[in-house]
This record gives C-alpha cells, sequence and structure tokens, in this order.
C-alpha cells in the first residue's frame, strides 16, 4: 500500500533504507527527498498510538519527538485506562511498565480542616484484564514508542519540528530545526500537545484563552512500598487514586489528585491559568499547603520529593475546539484539546483520537485522496466516537462551575461541619441537633440557591 | 584526495548516573543509561572534519556487547558513514592489553581492503581512566602516536603529514609525524556538530557490520579475559576533597599569607613535588 501511493521519483522509507545498507557513503551525502507516508509529531499517548496503527497497516510512518526520549517531557497524573490503550495495543497490561492497578478511586471534598471522603473499592478491578493503572509517564512513554517502532514506526527524538510544510493549502511535510531538515509525507499528523505552536502558526485555533487552559504542579514524592501500602490499604500491585476538590484550591476553579505508585506517590493540584491570574496565588505554594493538609500530610510523612513538575491541561472543552483537520494533516490529543476535565480523562481520548487519524491517513492512502475532503472523514469517526459526544455532553459545565466557583468551597466546608456536628456526641437532643444543622446550611446558602445550584448543575449536564 | 579516517569508540556508563554499591564497591552497572565515551565522540567531530574537509569516509570501531551498537548509532547519528562492533564471548572481559590488541587485529583486518589514513581515540575511557588503549593499538599498528591532542595545526594527506599541539602538564608541545598516525584526542580539541537530519534518520536504523573472532586473524590466547594480564586486587571508593584554605589578602597581611603558603607546602609536600619535576628549575622562578 505504502509504496503505490507515493508520487514518482520518490523514496519510501523502507526503500531508502535498504539503498543505504548497500552503500552506506553515498547515500549519506545524496540529498534527496526523505519521505513518509505518515509524519507524526510529538511521542506522546495520541502520537504514538496513531504510530502503531498506521505502522500495523503497513504505512511507512516517522516519528518526531524534541525530548531526549519519548516521555522526557511528559507530565501526566496519571491514571491511564485499560480498554482505550487495548484497543490500538491488545493485552499491553501484560508487559507495559505500570505503576499499580487501581482497585479504588474516588474524591475527597476537602475542607479547611477536614476531608469528607467518598470512594468505591471494587473486587472486579482487581482481576484481569483491570479496569485503569497509574503510569510515570517517562517510563511509560518510553515503552509506548518502542511498541511503535516494533509496529516498524521510525522514531527521531532530539528533534524538534519548526514548521508544517503547506504548498496550495495542502500540508505536505514538515520542517526540523536541522540541517537538510525538510521531510514529505502525504499525511502530517499533529500531536504536539496542549501548546500546539504549529496548530496555531496554521491557523486552526487561536492563543487558548486562559480560562480553558488549566495549570496543574504535581510531584513525585518516594515512600518505601510497604508505607505506601499499608497506609492506603492495598498490597501486591493494588492501586488507589483520589481526587481532591474544595478549600484546597483557595477559590479557583481546580482539582488536586493523590495517586499511589509501586514506591512513590504522585500528588498535585491543577486550577485555570485565569484564576492564577486573577488572584496571584503561586502554583508551587498552593502545592506546598495542599501538602500540609490534615488529610494529606500524614499519608505522605517521612517521603522525599523526587520530581517536580508543570504541565498546562486544555480544558475547554467543545466550546474552544480547533480546527481539526485540513489537507494532509489532522490534528489529535492535547492539541485537540481532547480533554474531560471533569472525569479526569485526557491520555484515553488522546489515544483514540490517535487512532482514529490513523484510520483517516490509512483509507486515504488506500485511495490515494489526501485533500480536505478526505481528512474530513476523522470529523466523521470522532463524532461517531465518545470523544466529542462526551466534549458536547459537557460542553456546559465547565461553564457553569466558572460562573459560580464559590461552590467548590461552600459545598465542602458545609458537608464537613454537618458531619462533625452528626458525629459529636454532645448528649443534645437529635431535634435540636438536627435544627442547628439546618441554620448552619442556610447560613451558608439560602435554601432558594441550593436549589437553584442543583438544577443549574443538572442542567449544564443534559 | 579522500581521506580514511578510523575511530575507536567505547560505550560506557553513564557517570552522572553511576552510583557505587557500598557494600561490594563495584559499579552498579543495571539499569544505567549508556553513552559513548566522551573524549571518543570528540575523536569521531574531529575525524569527521578531516573528512569534510578533504572528502573520504569515517569508520568507527567498538568493541562490546551487542548493546553497543546504540553507541555506534550515536556515531552514525552525528555523521561517521560506517560502524563495524567487534563483538564475541571470546573478547569479553578484556583489559587495556587485550583490548588494544583486538582493536589493532580489526583494523589491520580492515585495511587490508581500506587503507587508512589516521585512527582517533579519545584521551581516556571515563571508566577505567587508563589512557592505554590508544598508545596499546598505535604500538601494535607501528605507526606514531600522538596523545593529548587538543588541536590539529595541519593535515596532509598528500605530503602524509600531520602537525599537532599536545597538551602536557604545564604548556603545549606541537609535533609533527607521518601519516598514517593514531591521535588521542581531548574534548577541547572541538565542538561537537549538531547531528543533520538525515544522519539522525539514518542512524535510527542503522546496523553496524558484526564481526566475530571467527571473521579476524587473530592469536585466540591474546584475547579476553585470557590475554589480560592485569588482576584487580583491590577498588577504593575516592574520599571526597577536603575543601582548601583560603588566605584572603584583606584579612592577613602579606608576610603573614606567605608565611602560612610557605608552612602549607612543607606540610603537603608540593613544593618538594615541584623540585623535582622540574629539575630544581622551579626554584627560579
Ligand atoms: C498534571 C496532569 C495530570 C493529568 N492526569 C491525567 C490522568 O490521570 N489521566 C489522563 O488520562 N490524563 C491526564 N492528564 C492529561 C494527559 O496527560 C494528556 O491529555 C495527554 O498526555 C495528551 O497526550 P498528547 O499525546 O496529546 O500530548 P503530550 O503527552 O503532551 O505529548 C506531546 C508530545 O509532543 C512533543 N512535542 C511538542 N511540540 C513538538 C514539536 N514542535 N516537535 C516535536 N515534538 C514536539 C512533546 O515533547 C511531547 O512529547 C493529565 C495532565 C496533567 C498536566
Amino acid at each position: 500500500m505504502a509504496t503505490q501511493t507515493l508520487p514518482a521519483g520518490t523514496q519510501g522509507a523502507p526503500a531508502q533504507t535498504a539503498a543505504q545498507d548497500k552503500a552506506p557513503a553515498a547515500s549519506r551525502r545524496e540529498p534527496g527527498k526523505t519521505r513518509f507516508d505518515v509524519i507524526v509529531v510529538g511521542a506522546g499517548p495520541a502520537g504514538v498510538s496513531a504510530a502503531i496503527t498506521a505502522a500495523k497497516a503497513g504505512l511507512s510512518v516517522l516519528i518526531l519527538e524534541r525530548g531526549d526520549y519519548p516521555g522526557s517531557k511528559n507530565v501526566m497524573g496519571g491514571v491511564l485506562y485499560r480498554q482505550p490503550t487495548d484497543v490500538i495495543l491488545p493485552g499491553f497490561w501484560r508487559e507495559a511498565p505500570l505503576e499499580r492497578h487501581l482497585v479504588e478511586q474516588g474524591y475527597w471534598l476537602m475542607s479547611e480542616r477536614g476531608a469528607t471522603k467518598f470512594s468505591y473499592r471494587g473486587e472486579d478491578w482487581d482481576a484481569e484484564p483491570y479496569n485503569a493503572f497509574t503510569v510515570l509517564r517517562a517510563r511509560f512513554d518510553r515503552w509506548y514508542a518502542q511498541q511503535a517502532e516494533k509496529a516498524g514506526a521510525i522514531l527521531v527524538p532530539e528533534t524538534t519540528v519548526d514548521e508544517v510544510l503547506v504548498r496550495d493549502g495542502q500540508a505536505v511535510g514538515v520542517r526540523v530545526g536541522r540541517d537538510q531538515g525538510e521531510i514529505y509525507a502525504n499525511v502530517v499528523i499533529l500531536a504536539d500537545g496542549v501548546n500546539s505552536l504549529l496548530a496555531k502558526s496554521l491557523g486552526l485555533h487561536q492563543e487558548w484563552e486562559p480560562h480553558t487552559i488549566a495549570l496543574a504542579v504535581k510531584e513525585i514524592i518516594a515512600l518505601p512500598r510497604e508505607k505506601i501500602e499499608s497506609r492506603f490499604q492495598i498490597e501486591g500491585d493494588q492501586g488507589v487514586a483520589y481526587e481532591l476538590l474544595g478549600s484546597i484550591s483557595k477559590g479557583m476553579v481546580g482539582i488536586g489528585f493523590l495517586y499511589t505508585n509501586k514506591d512513590t506517590i504522585s500528588i498535585g493540584m491543577g486550577c485555570m491559568l485565569s484564576d492564577f491570574a486573577r488572584t496571584g496565588i503561586k502554583p508551587y505554594e498552593l502545592l506546598d499547603q495542599l501538602k500540609q493538609h490534615p488529610a494529606i500530610k500524614p499519608v505522605l510523612a517521612g517521603g522525599e520529593t523526587r520530581e517536580y513538575m508543570a504541565h498546562l491541561i486544555p480544558e475547554g472543552g467543545y466550546n474552544s475546539l480547533p480546527k481539526l483537520y485540513m489537507g494532509g494533516l489532522l490534528v489529535v490529543g492535547d492539541a485537540a484539546q481532547f480533554v474531560n476535565a471533569l472525569t479526569r480523562e485526557g491520555s484515553n481520548m488522546a489515544m483514540i483520537s490517535g487512532h482514529l487519524a490513523a484510520m483517516t491517513a490509512i483509507r486515504a492512502h488506500q485511495r490515494g485522496d489526501f485533500s480536505a475532503a478526505s481528512m474530513a472523514y476523522y470529523r466523521d469517526l470522532l463524532e461517531n466516537s465518545f470523544i466529542l459526544q462526551d466534549l458536547r455532553r459537557f460542553r456546559k459545565i465547565m461553564p457553569f462551575v466558572e460562573s459560580r466557583h464559590e461552590l467548590i468551597t461552600v459545598y465542602p466546608e458545609l458537608l464537613a461541619e454537618l458531619l462533625q456536628d452528626f458525629y459529636t456526641v454532645d448528649s443534645v437532643p437529635k431535634t435540636q441537633l438536627f435544627r442547628r444543622m439546618m441554620r448552619k446550611i442556610r447560613a451558608r446558602r439560602r435554601w432558594t440557591s441550593v436549589l437553584g445550584d442543583l438544577w443549574k448543575g443538572l442542567r449544564a449536564l443534559s | 584526495m579522500d581521506v580514511h579516517a578510523i575511530v575507536c569508540i567505547k560505550q560506557v556508563p553513564d557517570t552522572a548516573e553511576v552510583r557505587i554499591d557500598p557494600k561490594t564497591n563495584t559499579l552498579i552497572r543495571e539499569g544505567v543509561p549508556t553513552i559513548v565515551n566522551p573524549y571518543d565522540i570528540h575523536a569521531v567531530e574531529e575525524a569527521l572534519r578531516l573528512r569534510d574537509r578533504f572528502g573520504g569516509k569515517v569508520t568507527v570501531i567498538s568493541m562490546g556487547p551487542p548493546q553497543a551498537t546504540e553507541a555506534i548509532r550515536k556515531c552514525i547519528a552525528l555523521g561517521a558513514d560506517e560502524g563495524i562492533l567487534l563483538t564475541d564471548r571470546a573478547f569479553a572481559g578484556a583489559d587495556t592489553l587485550a583490548t588494544s590488541y583486538a582493536l589493532a587485529q580489526a583494523i589491520q583486518h580492515l585495511a587490508e581492503r581500506e587503507p587508512y589514513d589516521i585512527v582517533f581515540c579519545g584521551k581516556q575511557a571515563i571508566d577505567g581512566d587508563t589512557g592505554q588503549v590508544g598508545p596499546g593499538i598505535a604500538r601494535r599498528l607501528g605507526i606514531p602516536q600522538l596523545t593529548y591532542v587538543l588541536q590539529i595545526d595541519s593535515f596532509d594527506p598528500a605530503a602524509r603529514e600531520v602537525v599537532v599541539q599536545r597538551k602536557l602538564e604545564r604548556g603545549r608541545q606541537i609535533v609533527r609525524a607521518k601519516l598514517p598516525a593514531l591521535l588521542t584526542v581531548l574534548k577541547e580539541i572541538n565542538e561537537l556538530r549538531y547531528s543533520a537530519f538525515p544522519d539522525m534518520l539514518r542512524a535510527r536504523s542503522y546496523e553496524p557490520r558484526i564481526w566475530t573472532v571467527a571473521d579476524l586473524d587473530v592469536d585466540r590466547s591474546q584475547l579476553g579475559l585470557k590475554g589480560s594480564p592485569t588482576r584487580v586486587r583491590k577498588t577504593t571508593v575516592p574520599t571526597p576533597r577536603q575543601a582548601g584554605e583560603i588566605i584572603a589578602p584583606a584579612t592577613v597581611a602579606p608576610e603573614q599569607a606567605a608565611q602560612r603558603l610557605l608552612e602549607q607546602f612543607e606540610k603537603t609536600g608540593v613544593l618538594k613535588e615541584i623540585v623535582e619535576l622540574t629539575g630544581g628549575n622551579a626554584a627560579h622562578a
């Protein structure tokens, strides 16, 4: 399939390698056009997934990554979901460098001095093929990219794509920041992450607005395995993942997380860029304070910070989707804003969108048509998948939360007060206690407002 | 006037990441990333510069386990034309004597079809710090050896002559030698280039030529552990250096400062060492 569709006089990658084996010295200095069926920019989950699917179908694929190796620059909580990854690499979880499989997930609603914990632990999650895993991206991404190489893709790290080459409105390749750096392809897949300078320079999207981007900071904290397991009541490779909401974000729209790895804990916090700007709060101070919270401090006690990182998360959702394709080019993963902030889904959308982009590239090669009309098939696939359906369904929720950010603080505090009263046995008759609790609710928020919050919240979800 | 330059390279553990097992006092090699010995990569760069100037070819040779392919690929990415990996159980456990023997035999074998003009090595490998392999190869090939080279002043393939600057304890020495010659180089000799994209691409799937003992005309008793007379009696972890004393002119009178310095010289024996080294000349300096 690969060679049929190549324009005359050009070489596919496999042919080129063969020629080099015979006469390495000669071909090294022959500046012939370097050409692939597909060029993928960025070796994160989105790009690597696209590369695996395309290479498995026999296309010649080049992945370009600016980091020293895939994952060297990547940050994620991170929870990796089994099913979407299985679509691309069936049975990956038997070999991949994963940390722990989740047996419990939940939300901790944080008040100033306490936490109300909702979590679910399920026995089904403790059995193969599992439901989700914690991962450290530096290790996982590296392994994942190796699977793309095994499928036949060529990965060149330490190489930044500076520009997409466009001829007559059609993307025809890229230029990297190295000598003789023009490389040609029928399809370019942009998987360059949240900032996607390339999509921006092509005019596919505007500068992201600060209220559509979250800034997350994260630490990896080392602790002996036994300590982690006893503190979270887990054993073997079992793990837990909690999202943290409430006063810890200091009135900003944001969420924290606490995940167990093998011998480290990932803890982090992300809030909207616009809120950081508005409040002047420094991200690392926020994380430091979170680590001092009475519900967090004891589980981290004695730990040693291994790594500290910061990264952006595109949370604009459906309302700020960029243009997702043009002739010869598709945008996937974070570069396309495919993140569901509410359900902490990003890696899965990245992987599946990469997969769908590869399917589009495969179909385009079968037809020999790389025009915008042919690329539009990608949009159809996305519309029929959970990606655009979920993003559309959740499109009103972020604006709703943003318009009432006080809710993030009010309800966890209220809940804490009520539960504290409820569990305080102080010889006060229950009728009196309930009356006191009602008064507290009213003091915090009028009944009509509570109903309003509920009603509008539900409407935003429907 | 094509030039054929051969560069001997070694894959070494990245010392930035090396840890020492406190119980056994040996390097923990497991899980430690590897790199091309930092001096060797400058040797490759210097060879490439000759090739770029005169035309010709750079061949990289390494002896090591199959994983050393990665090190050769790094050199290909920089622009080397070809790589040869000597890999065989019989080579394993070699000290500097056996290593230089194997590399010299490989170079000779290569030279039967592709005569060379110059051989490059790094000044030493960072995992052994001996600096013996380069000179060992030169001796066996019967060619001039120019060690600790920090600059090539001239290279004339027609007149078959090279002039280099060697770094000595104090100062530089300018030496002229006949080609072919073997140079061991310092990092200061050049700045590494930023690889061109086609070279990066070629390196990713490059397979070096593999030579085993059967490919070479060798005396097996001189190879590997068998051919290595070196015995490691004991290894110690160097004690960290203590911070030196600073005699600040602002706080100490000049006479006192001089006195203190002399006392320190006396105590450490530095002065005596300098006098011996210079044959007494330092005393007048
Ligand atoms: C703190 C934090 C926690 C998160 N937690 C979770 C979680 O628990 N679960 C979840 O599913 N998602 C989570 N996410 C979201 C998830 O990390 C992303 O959605 C996902 O990584 C997107 O993948 P991607 O491949 O699109 O982009 P990335 O992973 O960002 O990869 C982009 C790659 O492109 C490379 N690149 C960029 N520009 C260029 C260029 N010009 N040339 C060459 N290479 C380039 C980069 O180096 C990078 O390797 C989290 C994100 C953050 C920041």
